[in-house]
């Protein structure tokens, strides 16, 4: 359980953001409308057009691990607001924004389970709180989850979205990058499988660190997946993009993820290439 | 002819009136060597004041100045035997970022940085310093060459970031900068970083992961430009003043917060004032701050690294 799950009856501010089981959603793939019941129980991609819709750790968690049982891994608490950054909000609201809308302490989780009997650490990044961007929390957060992996020597699997850089915390959230390919190596040089489950959208500093150093990297369908944002590639060269770039399928195509996976196969997916990858016994069929 | 920043008008009127007078002077009927004294020496206050206390923005504006040491400037002053190596092996040769073997004050190392141009057809053979895919896979290619022949590393940073483009895209930019941080990182020898300009992001960071980094005094070294900060946040660029500020962007803010090692002093009015005198104060710190790992073997050098990076912001 993690602390805000703990400490949530006391949290005035955290007012749980539900969606009543009646209610119709347009998707954004078709604009079609869906009964967003009927949505959550396709794992949240349209029965139509088979849009992924984004979603956040505790259903993410839910889909992945074996009978949807799983325990939260404490993140670490980072210095908040170390810049005292303010813009035309003060960065402290906008977390608080985040954490109401949320209820989730940062815009990372970690948890600890099986996939298809193979014991894993399991990183989802939110992009829900505030865009998935990246500051010394969701460092922190994805190191202890790769420290973790290290310690019971299991896979780790990161599920990665995001915006780009936590701005508001200037070249820190920049050294995430670094940071976090510190444990990436240490992964490799540990012999641990590190799989990347790259979801819309994964832009900027994200993208140009763990997002692209796994040994297997696996897209959701539709996923924006690039390092320059969209609207400064057309400021630069002053061109329209070409239809479907920065898109999974683009960079299945060029080479940059090894497949890209329905979200209702993707368990399974992850489930064989960590028995593989492991070296488990094979399951009998 | 200088290029003067905006916040250095009086300077600017002061030398026109100097030069004015050397020209007016012709044959030397009126003695002006006083007066040009005078000047000079207020030009000289001018500057002091100007730049003992330049605002993040104006910080900015100085280390993207035109005139400021570049690469080649820094290599022809401060090494030997200098062999530019091309290529990534991949795809193709980028001049954005230009680096190989050579003697740095007579110790083999090896030195890449990036490289912005200095006039229209230089800088575009440069692309203004935003490197492609194949640029830092040709960083991944000299370190890893370093690494082989005990050479340690020498990066000069000064990019405004790397390119968005259509092809870089397709060619994996994410993955390039992702795997030249890696490269940074695995490397069994020393590595010094200088900050010299500009250190845009993570083209800047994919050749910034050192052991030591350094700045000089009125660089800067940010994740997003102010600009860019300014209309994400502000939505409306006219706010990158603020955004510079906001942002803790400089070498003395930086430096406070712990996340580099070394000030480099510039000389009065800045690097671009005198290129050769700030060039020998950062030969001299990366000198000593190479000296600071003579002797350490490949595994603490890694872990020095390692740790050095972890430790930030805790
Ligand atoms: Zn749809």
């Amino acid at each position: 359980m993690s602390w805000l799950e703990r400490i949530r009856p006391a949290l005035s501010f955290l007012t749980k953001k539900e969606t009543p089981d009646n209610l119709w959603t347009k998707c954004r793939g078709c604009g079609q409308m869906n009964f967003h019941r009927e949505l959550v129980d396709n794992m949240n991609v349209c029965p139509r057009c088979e849009f992924h819709e984004r979603i956040g750790p505790k259903e993410r968690f839910q889909q992945i691990f074996d009978g949807g049982k799983y325990e939260r891994l404490g993140i670490p608490s980072v210095t908040e607001d170390p810049l005292k950054f303010r813009d035309q909000k003060k960065y402290t609201d906008r977390i608080k924004a985040a954490r109401g809308a949320t209820g989730e302490p940062e815009a990372f989780a970690v948890a600890e389970g099986q996939i298809g009997d193979i014991s894993a650490i399991v990183g989802v990044q939110n992009f829900a709180y505030m865009g998935g961007s990246m500051g010394m929390g969701v460092g922190e957060a994805f190191i202890a989850g790769a420290e973790a992996a290290l310690d019971s020597r299991v896979p780790y699997v990161v599920f990665t979205a995001a915006g780009g850089a936590r701005m508001q915390e200037g070249l820190l959230s920049l050294m995430q990058m670094p940071r976090a390919t510190v444990l990436t190596s240490l992964l490799r040089e540990a012999g641990l499988p590190y799989i990347v489950v790259i979801t819309d959208p994964t832009t900027g500093g994200v993208t140009a660190s763990y997002a692209m150093l796994g040994d297997v990297h696996i897209a959701e369908p539709g996923a924006l997946i690039g390092f320059a944002g969209q609207r400064v590639i057309e400021q630069t060269i002053r061109e329209k993009l070409p239809e479907g770039f920065q898109r999974a399928e683009y960079l299945h195509e060029h080479g940059m993820v090894d497949m890209v996976v329905h979200r209702k196969r993707l368990k399974a997916q992850l489930g064989s290439l960590l028995g593989v990858l492991t070296n488990a016994p094979a399951k009998a069929a | 002819m200088i290029t003067y920043l905006e916040f250095e008008k009086p300077v600017a009127e002061l030398e026109t009136r100097i030069k004015e007078l050397k020209a007016s002077a012709g044959e030397g009927a009126v003695n002006i060597d006083a007066e040009v004294k005078k000047l000079e020496a207020k030009v000289e206050a001018q500057l002091k004041a100007i730049y003992a206390k330049l605002t993040p923005w104006q910080k900015t504006q100085v280390a993207r100045h035109p005139a400021r040491p570049h690469l080649k400037d820094i290599t022809a002053a401060l090494m030997t035997d200098f062999t530019p190596l091309a290529g990534d092996r991949k795809f193709g040769e980028d001049c954005a970022i230009i680096g190989g073997p050579g003697r740095f004050r007579g110790r083999p190392v090896m030195v890449m940085g990036h490289e912005k141009g200095s006039d229209t057809a230089s800088r575009l053979k440069h692309n203004f310093g935003m490197a492609k895919p194949e640029g830092y896979r040709k960083a991944v290619r000299l370190m890893e060459m370093a690494d082989r022949f005990g050479l340690p590393v020498i990066s000069f940073v000064d990019t405004s970031g790397a390119f968005p483009g259509i092809h870089a895209e397709e060619r994996g930019q994410a993955e390039a900068i992702a795997r030249s941080t890696e490269a940074c990182l695995k490397l069994g020898t020393p590595m010094v970083a200088a900050i010299v300009g500009e250190g845009g992001s993570g083209g800047a960071v994919a050749l910034a992961t050192a052991n030591r980094i350094i700045m000089l005094e009125h660089s800067v070294y940010a994740v997003i430009s102010p600009e860019g900060c300014a209309s994400i946040l502000w939505r409306t660029s006219d706010k990158a003043a603020d955004a510079a500020a906001a942002m803790k962007q400089t070498a003395q803010d930086l430096k406070a917060l712990n996340l580099i090692d070394v000030i480099v002093p510039e000389p009065v009015g800045g690097a671009h004032r005198s290129p050769q005198a700030a060039i020998k104060m950062l030969g001299d710190a990366v000198e000593t701050q190479l000296a600071t790992m003579d002797g350490m073997g490949t595994d603490a050098v890694r872990d020095d690294r390692r740790a050095k990076f972890l430790a930030m912001g805790r």
